[in-house]
């Protein structure tokens, strides 16, 4: 049962980190129909930029100075170059974020280098943020912060006492997905801003012969996308590792999400997001094979077939998410909350 | 005047000869010191092939300083007299960048090939230098393998041209599956291990020796992962933790380790690790005080080996504020040494067949030997536990106030193994 439960907290964790930065890249395509590639690139300058200040300052001022240095470089980026390449079409806006990401890539390991710096999560974050003790007389007990070693400990060789700590940072980014995500869902559907946004994806004409400044708008959105990223990356920095590659490995993922959840839907991104979180977590864990399950039902395999029946759900568990890509576009191609097609 | 001459004559002359006798005399001295240095003033070069880029940069990028490191000393002290000069070239732990950087090195008329981080790269590489071998005769390329412990590269895929300096999978695991014999308290065992051909053959080799030598043991799960690409390990331990494993056995390295220990810290996993690279960069610092007495590394080195090893050791902390784990370097250049004396040329396959059952006393635990049938270095492995330092065991690797401490050793009469390699070697 705490396997379970630490597993799934783990996915669900792992899962609002992937919509905290699905959520910003979803908002830009729905916006301005541009998938940016560079958007998981914002996700890694926003950990070396924490990574600095925090060196500095501290881990706090950089979760804030973090983001919103990310939401100027992003704003910026769309101001000068986003908005040129507009008039030819959406091409030539995919093919510079494409650049973009490289030069990025490039830039973060000409000033930080190519190997992993060491951002350590602040020393508040540092322990567990509650205990599963699991006994096999008492039952599932639930304790704030770390067990005492007593607890953890059975008096009775007889007893198995299983305590699982649920680590601080991994607790600090569901709450800050959490409250990112109300804040975003009141922004957009609560306020002036929020409307205007909202009629500005469908009618931006319209909008603009009601006095507002679309293309500020537009602006607006792509540096909010790009600090959103970047504050994933303060958190996903610390939690995992700072590095170069950190934007590839989850650059791919994140396009997946939005696939899943339907281009430019938040709420399909949010769930989307748990689910290849929850997934990719719960198929580490499961030895199920094609073999086994035939095995299962009776039929012998001979040796030779193994190999390849007999790799098991935790093997092929990275390319789960692509493969829930490939079958979504199949089968339903505006995702599974997406409202337009294609 | 004629009679005053000869005198004045004859002083000059002997002092043209006391002149000349002492010079004679210098170049007589300068001889004998090339007899003992038979090359000296040679350089020769070396191409080191492994990653400074990507999560495995760390390893290499302190490889490669201790490289740099060792062959300073090295130059001023080795027997054969040789200036060695290392390249070193970031290969991304890409078997396809490793085989450029190879061409490279032939290109540059490099003939000395060093690498080590992945047997996924020496084999594709040991490979290529056959066939480039085989096809230039008088340009042949020696493989110094510094860390690549696939038993496939002694054994079925084994080479004239290739040296192993680490101990390879099969010794390392008799050592420890020995070691684990006598602790009672294991019973339940989880492989985890990267999924390549090392980690496969880590898994392999412990099932067998498990089963040989403690049958009661249970493997109660198992698991290989792909090579430095898992960033968070959480899932796996919270999947160990649900096995009920008192102890994991892993092959893991650099951040693959680090990383898994960090999630085992934070998970609150308490069973025992039983590894090959506990001391390597990250995983020190990852560990802490919270592995002591917990994690167990096999290993031909230890950070307390003392003796000789013990300046070095220093030197390059005071040097780099880095550890030098990678003792294998360091027999590399005495094997080089030895044998280009011995051989008296540097050319490769001179060298090669000098190195071929040569036997050394090391800087460091011991005797040595090239063994002549797989070139697989006979040497002693120490098992060692993770602990706080005390007066035996004083250096501290990452300056996190604990080391590894000794608890076993295996002299090379133990820790060998056999092999089944048929070598084939070049005429001469």
């Amino acid at each position: 049962m705490e396997f379970f439960t630490i597993s799934m907290l783990n996915g669900l964790s792992y899962g609002l980190l992937l919509f905290m930065l699905s959520s910003g890249l979803t908002l830009i395509f729905s916006m301005m129909g541009v998938l940016n590639f560079a958007h998981a690139s914002f996700y890694m300058v926003g950990a070396y930029v924490a990574y600095t200040v925090a060196r500095i300052v501290g881990f706090w001022p950089g979760l804030i100075m973090a983001p919103l240095v990310v939401a100027v470089l992003g704003a910026l980026f769309e101001r000068y170059c986003l908005r040129r390449v507009h008039k030819f079409g959406h091409v030539p806006e995919l093919l510079i974020t494409f650049g973009l990401s490289y030069v990025l890539l490039e830039l973060v390991q000409l000033i930080w280098g190519r190997t992993a710096v060491e951002f350590q999560p602040p020393e508040a974050l540092r322990g567990p943020a509650f205990t599963l003790v699991n006994s096999s007389i008492d039952g599932l007990h639930f304790v704030w912060g770390a067990a005492p070693a007593a607890m953890c400990k059975a008096a009775d060789a007889a007893v198995r006492i299983v305590c699982s700590p649920f680590p601080a940072t991994r607790g600090f980014m569901m709450l800050v997905a959490l409250l990112m995500l109300v804040a975003l869902w009141l922004l957009l559907s609560r306020t002036r801003i929020g409307l205007v946004i909202q009629s500005a994806l469908t009618h931006p004409e319209m909008v603009e012969a009601l006095g507002h400044n679309v293309p500020r708008v537009f602006m607006m959105v792509f540096g909010a996308g790009a600090g959103l990223a970047g504050l994933a990356g303060v958190i996903g920095g610390s939690t995992f590792v700072t590095e170069p590659s950190m934007a590839a490995t989850v650059g791919s993922v994140i396009f997946v999400v939005v696939v899943v959840g339907g281009m430019g839907s938040l709420a399909g991104a949010f769930v989307a997001s748990l689910l290849i979180g929850v997934i990719q977590t719960f198929a580490v864990a499961l030895d199920y094979s094609v073999g086994g399950l035939l095995g299962g039902l009776g039929i012998k395999l001979g040796e030779g077939s193994h190999s390849l029946l007999g790799l098991t759900l935790a093997q092929v568990a990275p390319i789960l998410p692509y493969l829930f890509l490939v079958l979504i576009l199949i089968f339903r191609p505006k995702g599974l909350m997406g409202t337009r097609e294609g | 005047m004629q009679s005053n001459a000869t005198p004045f004559k004859r002083r000059l002359f002997t002092i043209a000869m006391g002149a000349a006798l002492a010079a004679t005399s210098g170049v007589a001295l300068a001889q004998a010191k090339a007899a003992a240095k038979p090359l000296a003033g040679q350089t020769v070069k070396l191409m080191w092939i492994d990653p400074l880029t990507g999560l495995m940069g760390p390893v290499g990028t302190n490889q490669l300083k201790s490289q740099q490191f060792i062959t300073e000393k090295w130059n001023a002290t080795n027997p054969a007299g040789v200036k060695f000069e290392v390249i070193g070239v970031d290969n991304k732990l890409s078997p396809t960048e490793s085989l450029n950087a190879l061409k490279s090195a032939i290109d540059q008329g490099i003939r000395y090939v060093i690498q080590g981080n992945g047997s996924s790269v020496a084999i594709p590489l040991i490979d290529a230098i056959n066939k480039h071998n085989e096809r230039n005769p008088g340009k042949e390329i020696v493989f110094l393998n510094e860390a690549a412990v696939d038993p496939d590269l002694t054994n079925s895929k084994c080479s004239f041209w290739h040296f192993r300096f680490d101990g390879d999978t099969t010794m390392k695991m008799e050592a420890m599956t020995t070691f684990m014999k006598d602790q009672k308290d294991i019973h339940k065992v989880y492989l985890l291990n990267q999924n390549y051909s090392h980690g496969q053959q880590v898994a392999r080799f412990a099932k067998e020796n498990l089963k040989r030598k403690r049958p009661d043991i249970e493997i109660v799960g198992e698991d290989l992962h792909p090579l430095a690409q898992v960033r968070d390990f959480a899932p796996y331990i919270a999947k160990i933790k649900a096995a009920g494993a008192d102890s994991v056995i892993t092959g893991n390295w650099g951040s693959d380790l680090s990383l898994l220990v960090k999630a085992a810290t934070e998970g609150g996993y308490t069973g025992k690790f039983f590894t090959y690279y506990a001391g390597v960069t990250g995983t020190p610092t990852a560990l802490g005080p919270n592995g002591a007495g917990k994690v167990y590394q096999v290993s031909y080195a230890h950070y307390n080996m003392g003796g000789a090893m013990d300046p070095i050791m220093k030197d390059f902390k005071a040097k780099f504020n880095d550890d030098l784990y990678t003792g294998s370097i360091i027999r590399i250049y005495e094997y080089l040494g030895e044998a280009m004396a011995k051989a008296k040329s540097t050319d490769p396959v001179k060298v090669a067949f000098a190195m071929e059952g040569l036997k050394l006393k090391s800087t460091f635990g011991g005797e040595t030997e090239m063994r002549k049938s797989d070139h697989q270095l006979q040497q002693s492995l120490y098992i060692t536990v993770w602990q706080k330092t005390d007066a035996k065991n004083p250096y501290s690797p990452e300056n996190t106030g604990m080391t590894l401490a000794p608890v076993a050793e295996y002299p090379p009469y133990v820790s060998s193994t056999p092999t089944s390699c048929q070598m084939t070697r070049p005429a001469g």
